[in-house]
């Protein structure tokens, strides 16, 4: 076991930690933060993207120690004070996810990408978003959702 | 999904990196994990100890060094991708950088992680082996170079040995008439190259003088296709030069493509390199 | 597009892109996957797959893995033999002479494909399990094994099921019209062969399932399933528990594509294991092990033939199909090519038709439904021929499609079937107009023109469909077990909200709002004040639950019926408070008014209250304002579109892509714009995956070899276009709503599309046809092919 302290939408958790406990199972079990999801095993579908200090992280190939002093942000961090970030709020308007297992890993990439200034077209919204796997929306409505917040036609 | 269970420290030093590897007999460095971690959760990985050495901040860097630019061994692909002196000295390596794997790889995946791995269908082996580039790998009796040819000496192995780690990188600053291409065939765009090709050519009068060219993915290293280097440097026109780039490999065959194709498209895809070589 | 309209907020739902209220907990994390839960005492299950696909189990030993940390118990498949008292139900013996193998949960002698579960383990975490599944030893004696469907025919072929004596499981057969009497005088015979490869359907959610069991024998599954109705009727069969003991909820469920159409081995396991300790079991699917344990789809080979006149009228369609079975038949596996048994003359006029399915075991993971089910691969030969004739007679593919649309409707098929309406050149108009094909062939010419390593193609699909399942009574005599009606119930609550319970189970097909849509519509009052309910066999008891497009032309229609049943019960109550005759009240906005006398009125909600005080009914009338409708349709319902495709080629390195994708639908009316134009982009996206990346491949020894998502290639954003969509409405005669189904369409259409467009691109170049997935290997091979 080992003690670590993650900062988790704001909020600092100390716990300790089995060292193969990858984040994303920490996040889920040890915090009950259960709007991350994982879909596969190789890193590719990237349904578990969180935020870790800022940027776009498959939790699925990072152990809940390598987090240690970490700042994460998870889909239920995202909203701030009942206001959905203007991500979610583009998913919703352009009816951007359907069955919504992938939704919240998709939206924190739209979030990290967007806000690395690298949404500058519909092509460069579409490899951006290339490490995320949706089955249901054919990623129309996506691309739309994103290209709406990015400001990009 | 879930890896077996090991133990797991915490590096504060790259000095001390390596004692807590000579620790354990099959104890492994964890960088970004992008390598390691997927093969642990398959269980194919099994490391008694994992030494994680992605908190030694010193060793995220890019740095000038003369003739040469210096990257740190911890230096993530993205900030090689969008390091300032690589852009302006050593493009071939911030674009290749900026086409592994997906973004959030790319926010952890980091450039030592991914040459010491030394997989045959990684990005940055093939540019480092085009660029001759230097490998600075450090053991207790202190550090060495290894030039990039020397570095891959088989399948996933290394010049790295036991109780060694890489721990910079250098590549040489590109001149005026120093033209570079990454030419890379992927499925889809996350994929590992089926195969990729990488060029520096020696421009001069608007043709190619000299040319070192990697491929990747067409054996169980990366490889140097010296057969039509020696037909460039020796006046072959550059269609005829591309045919011989297959000479000597040995790709293998798997979903993505069957051996025969790989010396097919190696051919292509070189051929189109140095085509994009000579114009940039 | 429709996407951004609005939707009133009083008024008419029904036809507008209302925003979906699934929305506000899927986005923010407030999700119920089983995987989310775990009541106290949850303990976990791993199983032990074979690593072969075919053995004899000669001896389990459970010792070390026993004896393993945090290891609750341990068990092979004889251990569990006696829990079972049936095997894992089939529901579609196609034919009488059908051969059956029995199938349990876990295997006991023989496994007989990679990933037959052989022994299971319970322990306190997930890792742990995994752990210990780890140190359970098989003694494997390997077998011979055969995965390609043909080869597993040949008579030297490795049994799967040697009792059997054959892998053929079943030949099936329609015969109409004189087909060899129209190939005898055609002009023009055209015959061609087919291989569709083997699909996974990846929903992104794993299967997962958590069973725990009451003081009194009562169970309750929380699976990620399509069909908790099914299931539960399922679990009676196979685990014994009587139906009204076993509450199965399918809570929030993360797509299915038809593979959560099922009934499998774990969710079997897990109720019969929380039984036997006394603890909630769970378990939840890793991806590797879904590529096994999860129904595949597809892998068929066929031969396709057409006799026409030369001026392009085809007289005849004959298909012979082998279809590969896997190692098993799971819930509907045989019945799938049935699904498009029907559909082989798709939108033209045929009228002589021959039909035959040989079923196949091989030593593969069952296939079963994916998305479309047996309508993609008749449609893919089809449309794939009608370019090939087109060819054959020099004649444009769009003319000759023309030449034999069906254009009278209801149109009586050959085949026995009834079209209920369309209109298909209206399609292909639209189609025509939004593609600019003079622009792409004039592009297309100066680009073979100056011999650009680039060259692109344009391919048509014009399609239909039959979908809606399904008429009981036709289900009955294809000899599908059980039947096809769907079930509402509506219940106003005394304050004057409403619970719709559905018996529909949609996971992505957002159902809560689409059913709001039509329930506020009929009820004349407020989305927000209608509540609908699904997945959970305690609130729905009647069900048949999603696939197939059938929700919305079946549980859909349920709605309507239940709120007429509802109106004329309220009716019935203001008619008597108001002293009015029933027939002078009108209903509008919500509310009955006397004919003449417009102040004289009473809300349909004071009506439900006047339902629930029961302080003045009429007499003999019982207390309560709620009805149910149980929907059975009279007829499949016939979805119709074009699409085309234009790709863009490189003829060095075979790479194609998808530059645009055209699709104009006809799905019959719509309830919600938005959400049927969601239901067609990813459609469209799956057939266009199986065109151009998808593939499960197996080897010589029937090992999967495409295990992860790094191998089979489902694409994502970076590899497709934006599409372009529209659409034509014929609405459906059938059923009040005039809806037809839309889940399936783009499946169904769009494989053929892209690769006649990929033959395009390059059939200047001698080439003619290229096997799905068109990978840049195949189309290189292709080119090398016809260059010798």
């Amino acid at each position: 076991m080992r003690h670590v302290a993650l900062t988790v939408n704001g909020e600092r958790h100390e716990l300790d930690l089995e060292p193969r406990a990858l984040l994303v199972y920490v996040l889920r079990e040890r915090l009950g933060l259960v709007g991350t999801t994982v879909g596969c095993d190789t890193s590719a579908c990237g349904a578990c993207t969180v935020l870790v200090n800022g940027e776009a992280v498959k939790s699925c190939t990072m152990l809940g120690v390598q987090a240690d002093e970490m700042e994460i942000t998870t889909i239920e961090g995202l909203a701030s004070n009942g206001d959905l970030h203007p991500v979610q709020q583009a998913f919703h308007d352009h009816h951007a996810l359907q069955c919504g297992f992938c939704t919240p890993g998709m939206v924190l990439a739209s979030v990290s990408l967007i806000e690395s200034g690298e949404a500058t077209s519909e092509n460069a919204i579409r490899i951006g978003l290339e490490g995320n796997l949706c089955r249901c929306t054919g990623y129309h409505n996506i691309v739309k959702a994103v290209q709406a917040v990015a400001g990009v036609s | 999904m879930i890896p077996a269970g090991f133990d797991y420290e915490v590096a504060d030093s790259p000095a001390h990196a390596l004692e807590l590897l000579g620790s354990s007999a099959d104890a492994k460095l964890l960088a970004g994990g992008h390598s390691l971690l997927p093969a642990m959760k398959l269980r194919v990985a099994r490391p008694s100890l994992l030494v994680d050495i992605g908190r030694l901040a010193e060793s995220s860097y890019v740095r000038d060094a003369g003739v040469q630019v210096a990257i740190g061994a911890l230096t993530r692909h993205k900030d090689v991708r969008d390091a300032p002196l690589l852009r302006e000295h050593c493009p071939i390596v911030s674009f290749t950088a900026g086409e592994i794997g997906d973004p959030q790889v790319r926010h952890r995946g980091t450039i030592g992680g991914s040459i010491a791995h030394g997989d045959p269908a990684s990005d940055l082996p093939s540019v480092m082996l085009a660029l001759d580039a230097e490998l600075v790998v450090r053991g207790s009796e202190g550090e060495r170079i290894v030039p990039a040819r020397e570095f891959f000496t088989g399948v996933f192995q290394t010049a790295v040995g036991a109780g060694e780690m890489l721990v910079e990188i250098r590549v040489p600053k590109l001149g005026a008439s120093t033209g570079w291409s990454y030419v890379k065939m992927t499925r889809r765009a996350q994929d590992w190259a089926t195969v990729a090709v990488a060029a520096i050519v020696e421009r001069s009068n608007g043709s190619i003088e000299r040319a070192a060219i990697a491929l990747t993915n067409m054996g169980g290293t990366t490889l140097r296709a010296t057969a039509a280097e020696e037909a460039i440097a020796s006046g072959t026109p550059i269609d005829e030069a591309a045919a011989l780039i297959p000479e000597g490999t040995e790709p293998p065959s798997d979903y993505a493509a069957s051996a025969e194709f790989r010396l097919h498209l190696a051919e292509v895809l070189g051929k189109r390199a140095l085509a994009e070589a000579l114009e940039r | 597009m429709t996407a951004t309209e609005t939707a009133p907020t009083t008024g008419t739902f029904v036809g507008t892109s209302a925003k979906r209220r699934e929305d506000a907990a899927l986005l923010t994390g407030r999700t119920t996957w089983v995987d989310n839960m775990a009541p106290f005492g949850t303990v976990v299950m791993a199983i032990v797959r074979s690593p072969y696909a075919h053995a004899r189990i000669k001896g389990v030993n459970l010792e070390a893995a026993r004896a393993a940390e945090g290891v609750v118990a341990v068990f092979s498949g004889a251990d569990l033999a006696e829990d079972w008292k049936g095997s894992l139900p089939c529901a579609w013996a196609v034919t009488e002479d059908i051969k059956m193998p029995p199938h349990f949960p876990l295997a006991i002698e023989e496994a007989r494909y990679q990933g037959d579960g052989v022994a299971v383990v319970i322990a306190d975490s997930r890792a742990l399990a995994k752990d210990a599944a780890e140190l359970v030893e098989v003694d494997y004696e390997p077998l011979a094994a055969v995965a390609d469907l043909e080869k597993a025919l040949a008579d030297d072929a490795p049994l799967v099921h040697s009792d059997l004596e054959t892998n053929e499981c079943y030949v099936w057969k329609l015969d109409a019209g004189d087909v060899q009497g129209a190939i005898d005088a055609a002009d023009v015979v055209v015959t061609r062969r087919y291989v569709q490869p083997r699909l996974i359907p990846n929903a992104i959610e794993p299967r997962a399932v958590l069973a725990q069991a009451g003081p009194t024998d009562e169970v309750t599954l929380w699976s990620a399933t399509q069909v908790p109705h099914i299931l539960r009727f399922a679990l009676q069969l196979v685990v014994g528990i009587p139906e009204s003991k076993i509450r199965v909820i399918a809570p929030h469920v993360g797509g299915g594509f038809g593979s959560k159409l099922d009934v499998y081995a774990e969710e079997a396991l897990a109720v019969a294991l929380a039984r036997r300790l006394g603890r909630p079991v769970k378990w939840t699917e890793e991806r590797a092990e879904n590529y096994v344990a999860t129904i595949h789809g597809r892998d068929t080979v066929h031969e396709l033939t057409f006799a026409a006149t030369k001026d392009g009228k085809i007289t005849a369609v004959s298909s012979e199909a082998k279809c590969a079975m896997g190692a098993y038949l799971q819930l509907v596996t045989p019945g799938i090519p049935l699904l498009g048994a029907w559909i082989y003359n798709g939108p033209y006029d045929i009228p002589n038709y021959s039909v035959t399915f040989t079923g196949v075991f091989t030593n593969t993971t069952p296939t079963d439904a994916y998305r479309g089910a047996g309508r993609p691969e008749a449609t893919y030969v089809l449309e794939r021929t009608m370019d090939a004739l087109a060819t054959e007679l020099g004649m444009d593919p769009v003319e000759l499609r023309r030449k034999n649309f069906i254009t009278e409707f209801p149109a009586q098929l050959a085949s026995g079937l009834t079209i209920d309406s369309g209109d298909y050149h209206a399609s292909l108009d639209k189609l025509l107009e939004l593609l600019d094909l003079d622009e792409i062939r004039s592009e297309q010419a100066a680009r073979r023109e100056r011999e650009d390593v680039k060259q692109i193609g344009v391919g048509f699909s014009t399609y239909n469909e039959m979908c809606g399942l399904a008429p009981s009574r036709i289900l009955g005599a294809i000899r599908y077990a059980v039947g096809g009606w769907d079930s509402a119930t509506i219940r106003f609550q005394p304050l004057g909200s409403v619970q719709v319970v559905t018996g529909t189970s949609p996971h992505g097909q957002s159902h809560e709002t689409s059913w709001a849509q039509i329930v506020a519509d009929r009820l004349g009052v407020g989305m927000d004040d209608v509540e609908v309910l699904h997945g959970d066999t305690a609130v729905s008891q009647l069900g048949m639950d999603t696939y197939g497009s059938r929700s919305l032309a079946v549980g859909g229609v349920a709605l309507w019926h239940a709120s007429e049943k509802i109106l004329d019960k309220a009716r019935t109550i203001v008619s008597h408070q108001l002293e009015v005759a029933p027939d002078d009240l009108e209903f509008a906005d919500g509310a009955f008014s006397v004919k003449g006398s417009p102040e004289k009125q009473m809300s349909i909600q004071a009506a439900a209250f006047q339902a629930h005080s029961a302080h003045n009914l009429p007499d003999g009338m019982e207390p309560g304002l709620e009805a149910t409708a149980v929907y059975d349709p009279p007829n499949f319902s016939w979805p119709a579109g074009a699409h085309a495709a234009v790709v863009e080629v490189d003829t060095e390195t075979g790479d194609t892509r998808l530059i645009r994708y055209v699709a104009v639908d006809d799905v019959g009316s719509q309830v919600n714009p938005m959400i049927v134009e969601g239901q067609v982009h990813g459609g469209i996206t799956q057939g266009i995956a199986a065109a151009l990346w998808e593939e499960a491949v197996y080897d010589e020894d029937a090992n999967l070899l495409t295990t992860t998502m790094t191998t089979y290639l489902v694409p994502t954003a970076a590899e497709l276009p934006s599409f372009e969509t529209d659409r034509t409405e014929s609405s459906s005669p059938m059923n009040p709503l005039g809806v037809k189904g839309v889940g399936e369409t783009g499946t169904i259409a769009a494989a053929p599309a892209v690769i006649n467009a990929v033959v395009d691109a390059l059939s200047h170049l001698g080439v003619s046809d290229i096997q799905m997935p068109a990978t840049p290997e195949r189309v290189w091979r292709a080119l090398q092919e016809v260059k010798s």
